[in-house]
Parts: structure tokens; sequence; C-alpha cells
């Protein structure tokens, strides 16, 4: 028998009243990867990290943590697991090292270790020149570094994170994903929400596009945006009769990396596996039979076609509906 | 236990941080009110109120026990406010991702409420005595009127923290509290003997647990042991129901909370 999986959720259910926040929910996660929930406000992911991190009971189905069932043994899995809780979870009255100090009591360190931590954390994430202030002077930023220090804390083996970049600047966003990254290099497991496709695309091994309650696909960016067919060349024909269109098809049809053409309009949709090899030897292809170009795109699924095709309808122009 | 003890600790801690750092906005709104009604209501009604009705010296020392007991409500009913902020924005839901006992929560808030209403009965005790009112039963009387009084604020503050954790939004809350408030006042014994009350205040008055606890610290003040005693023994029967219907609702409202 293989060590447990870092998480481990299976047919998860929680119904507030009437209303199903997360239906039949399976996933598992591997240790060491950064695991992404996406989708959009209201779609289950923050009520499935809250039934992870023990705050919340499910109606029906299980989760593990390391093996620990987080109903049954929520007390072990609270020592196990570190929260980065949203930015306005901070007390606006406390200071930053009083928070820090109030958690390590919270877990139970003993005081030379509780402040050597702090120390240390403090420093990696940069915030030690107003660890002394009231943290209602804070920037977004600044919290965000705060709520990560408050988040690392206890030594957890895998770290939550929810929404971690909401509502951030550019530069602030990028040094918080620098910091996830740094964690999962010294083998920290994370699992994070995030309604934002670059972040999920960008920081995420894996992600689990959940919309209303349900996960509709889950995998790594890149095996998702490859199951859409692969990346998209577009041909557009300076003469597009269907006689050229078809001898050009029969032409590029048994190239190795092409997986499928498409006829659009006055050219072809070309998937391939990418452009390194398969944009040369189109070329020459098109060349060889003497088929004139007007024009020739290269294009790259974006997370967001994966999320159109899964669930019907964009992430970013879907206006959010309330949250549960 | 050792676990527990530091959690309680540092919970308590933190309460008492925050009303350091905005002491002027909540120090003032708590002790304030009732400081004033002892001040103004305790001077207007000095002539105005009948001595032979009051069964008092004076109305100011009828009154006193009073806002004493108003001031365990008004804090009790207020105690559950800044759990309640803590659960809308979040930072309740960081606590409990942490390996502490549910009920360290709850009893830092008993501390801190406790500690408070205790202060502040002595200070509204410091005021009467200024105006010429002094506890008749001595320092044992003051300590046996703190003991009632904290006995009072637990089951109140259980409330309070009910209607926190079961509330929607925090505009409930403080309808429902402003709602509370007044009749509970009202229809007690705080500025009115019942026999002189109407028929149907009175019948109120009756079964409002704060007409018992202002009857036994009333005589703690005015009158002496032999008269305050008996009547200290029903408050205490009384607060020991109370509180423990006040407890046994509140951990469910708690438990449907937070798990």
């Amino acid at each position: 028998m293989s060590a447990p999986a870092a998480i481990e959720v299976t047919n998860l259910n929680k119904t507030y009243d009437t209303v199903d926040a997360v239906k039949n929910l399976s996933l598992t996660v591997q240790h060491g990867e950064i695991f992404g929930l996406l989708g959009p406000n209201g779609a289950g992911k923050s009520t499935t990290l809250r039934i992870l991190i023990t705050t919340l009971s499910p109606t029906t189905g299980t989760a593990t943590i390391l093996g620990h069932d987080v109903v049954k043994e929520a007390d072990t899995v609270r020592r196990l697991i570190g929260y980065v809780a949203q930015e306005r979870a901070i007390d606006r009255f406390l200071t930053g090292r009083e928070h820090l100090l109030l958690l390590a009591d919270l877990y139970h360190l003993k005081k030379d270790e509780a402040l050597a931590r702090i120390e240390t954390l403090l420093k990696l994430v940069n915030l030690e020149e107003h660890a002394d202030r009231v943290a209602k002077g804070y920037s977004g930023g600044m919290k965000r570094k705060l709520d990560i220090a408050c988040g690392l804390l206890p030594n957890p083996k895998i770290l939550f994170l929810d929404e971690p970049t909401l509502g951030l600047d550019v530069q602030s966003r990028l040094n918080i994903w620098d910091h996830v990254r740094k964690l999962k290099e010294q083998g920290m497991t994370i699992v994070m929400t995030t309604n934002y496709l670059d972040e999920a695309d960008q920081l995420c091994d894996r992600i689990a596009i959940i919309d209303r309650g349900e996960i509709r696909a889950i995998g790594s960016p890149k095996d998702l945006k490859a199951s859409l067919g692969g990346d998209g060349i577009w041909l557009t024909l300076s003469d597009a009769t269907p006689e050229a269109l078809e001898q050009l098809t029969s032409a590029l049809q048994g190239l190795p990396f092409v997986r499928g053409i498409r006829p659009r309009e006055n050219g072809l949709d070309i998937r391939v596996d990418g452009p390194e090899k398969a944009l040369p030897a189109i070329m020459e292809t098109t060349n060889k039979i003497g088929c004139l170009l007007d024009g020739i795109e290269y294009h790259r699924p974006r997370l967001d076609d994966v999320f159109v095709a899964h669930t019907g309808r964009s992430l970013t122009n879907e206006p959010a509906p309330p949250e549960a | 236990m050792n676990e527990q003890i530091q959690e309680v600790l540092a919970l308590t801690n933190r309460w008492v941080k925050r009303l350091s750092r905005e002491k002027f906005s909540m120090l003032f709104t708590l002790i304030q009110p009732m400081l004033f009604w002892l001040i103004f209501f305790g001077n207007l009604f000095q002539r105005a109120a009948d001595v032979q009705v009051v069964q008092a010296p004076n109305y100011m020392s009828f009154l006193a026990a009073g806002v004493v007991v108003m001031t365990v409500l008004n804090n009790g009913l207020a105690g559950g406010v800044d759990l309640l902020f803590d659960k809308e924005n979040g930072f309740l839901e960081r606590l409990m991702a942490t390996p502490i006992r549910r009920s360290s929560v709850i009893l830092s808030r008993f501390l801190f409420v406790m500690a408070i209403t205790g202060m502040q009965i002595l200070v509204i005790l410091g005021v009467a005595f200024l105006f010429g009112v002094s506890a008749e039963t001595g320092i044992m009387g003051i300590a046996l009127i703190l003991v009632l009084g904290m006995l009072f604020g637990i089951g109140l503050t259980s409330i309070s923290m009910a209607m926190a954790f079961s509330v929607k939004s925090h505009g409930d809350f403080f309808s429902v509290l402003g709602f509370l408030s007044l009749p509970m006042i009202f229809l007690s014994s705080a500025l009115v003997p019942l026999v002189a009350m109407p028929g149907w205040m009175q019948f109120f008055a009756f079964f409002n647990p704060m007409t018992w606890v202002i009857d036994a610290v009333r005589p703690l003040i005015i009158s002496g042991w032999s008269e305050a005693l008996p009547q200290v023994g029903i408050a205490l029967v009384v607060l020991v129901a109370f509180d423990a219907l006040c407890l046994y609702g509140g951990a469910k409202a708690f438990k449907r909370s937070v798990g």
C-alpha cells in the first residue's frame, strides 16, 4: 500500500438549505504540487476549501488530508495544514507581529520557538519594517504578505490559499506568485482557489475547473489546453477555391504533427502539437504544391477556451453570481 | 489543559489589545450611557421620586442598583459584537482553522466581557459614592454585587454570542439588540419598584431575570446584610437557571455555526 495522497476527496456534497453548493466532487492532490480550484464566484470552490480546512462539514462524502479525515480527525488535520485567509480577515487593530504571536499561541508553540519562527517569517515575506505597525495602515500587498506569514507559521505540510491575489496590483501579484513558487520548490503541497485564468495557468501544476458546484475538467493547464485539439494554425489562401483547399488538405493530412484539419473562411484551421516543427513543414508543403498564401496566423488555445468548452460560458465576461 | 490555557490567554489578550487601541470609541460608548442614567436620571428624579414609594433614603441610592445591572445588561448583550465582526470578515475562520479547542474562543470572550463589566460596576459605584451613595454592606457587599453582575453577564453574553453566530447580517444583530435593551430596562425594577408599576408592566417585570438581580443588589447598597441575604439567595437560584438556559442555547447556536 502506497503512502496516502496529500488530499483525497471522494463524492463530496455540501447542501445549504436547498442549494447544492458542492455536488459529488472527487479529486486527488499529489504531494508537492500546486493545485488550483478555478471557477467564478459562487462556483463552490470556497466551500470546498472550507471543508478541507475543517471549518465546514460536508453534507455527505469524505475528504482526507495526508490520510486523516477532515471531520473525524479534524484536530489532527488542523495541525498539518496552514491557511492563508482572504485579505479582509485581518484584525486592523493588531500589528503584523501580534497576528503571528496570537497564532503561535493557538498552535501551542513555545515562546522562544515562536519568536524565532516569527522573525524568520517576517524576513521571508519582507515585512520586518512594518511588523510593529497596526494593520489598519497596511496596503493590500502587505496584508497578503502577512496572510502568507500566518499560513506558514505552523510549518504546514499543506498550505491552503483562498484567492491569494484578489484585488492586488500587478507588482504585488507577481510577488505573491514568486512566494508560492518558492514554497513549492521546498516541497510544500499547495492548494489555492482563484478566479483568475492567468493565475491558474501560470502558477498551478494542475487545476480543477469548478462550475455550479461540479468539477467540469481536471488536469494540468497544458493538458487541458491540448485536449481542445492542440494549437491552431490558420491559413488564408489567396485563391480559396474548393479544389485548392481539397488539394492542400490532402497534402497536409499525412504530416505527423498535424492532429486535425477543419475548413474556415477562405482557408484552413490546422490543429498541431506545437508550432516549432509544424510551421516550417506547412510552409514547405504549400510551396511544393504551389498554393499561394494570403496570411498565416498562429493561435495557442487559452485557458479561457478550455473554460468555455467545459462550462459553456466565459469566466472573464460572465457577471459573477452572488457567493453562496 | 495547558494548551487550552495558552489558547484562552492569547485570545483574551487580543480583546484587551483591541480595546486598548480603540479605547475612546469603545470605553466611552460602553460606560457613558450608563453613567448618564445615574447622573442625569438620578439627579432629575431626586426630588420628583417619592422616597415612600421607592423605599430608599433618596432616589439616587435607589437607582444605583438599577444602573449597575443596566451596565451588565448592556455589556452582556453587546458581548458578541466582536465575534460577529470576526465571523463576517473571516477572522473567525482563521481561528477555527487552527488546532484550538472550539470553546476557547467563547471562553476568552466570557473572560474579557466579565472583566470589563466588573470594572464598569466599580466605576458606577464610585460615581454613586461621589453623589453620597455608599454600599451599606461594605467591601464584602461590593464583592457580592460583582459576583451577581458577572453571573447575570454570563447568560447575557451567551445570548449575544448565540445571536452573533445565528444572524445573517450585523444589521439584524443590532436591530434585535436595540429592540431588546430598553424594554428589558423599563420592564424591570431598575427605575421604579415593582409595587409602583401598572399591573401589566409588573407582570412582565416579574418574569424579567433583571428584576431579581436588581432586587438583590439594591439591599446590598441601601439596606444591609439581614435584608439582602434572602434576596441574594433567590437571585442566585434565578441566575443559575437563567445561565443554564442561555448557555445551552448558546452552545447549540455555536455548534450549528462552526461545527
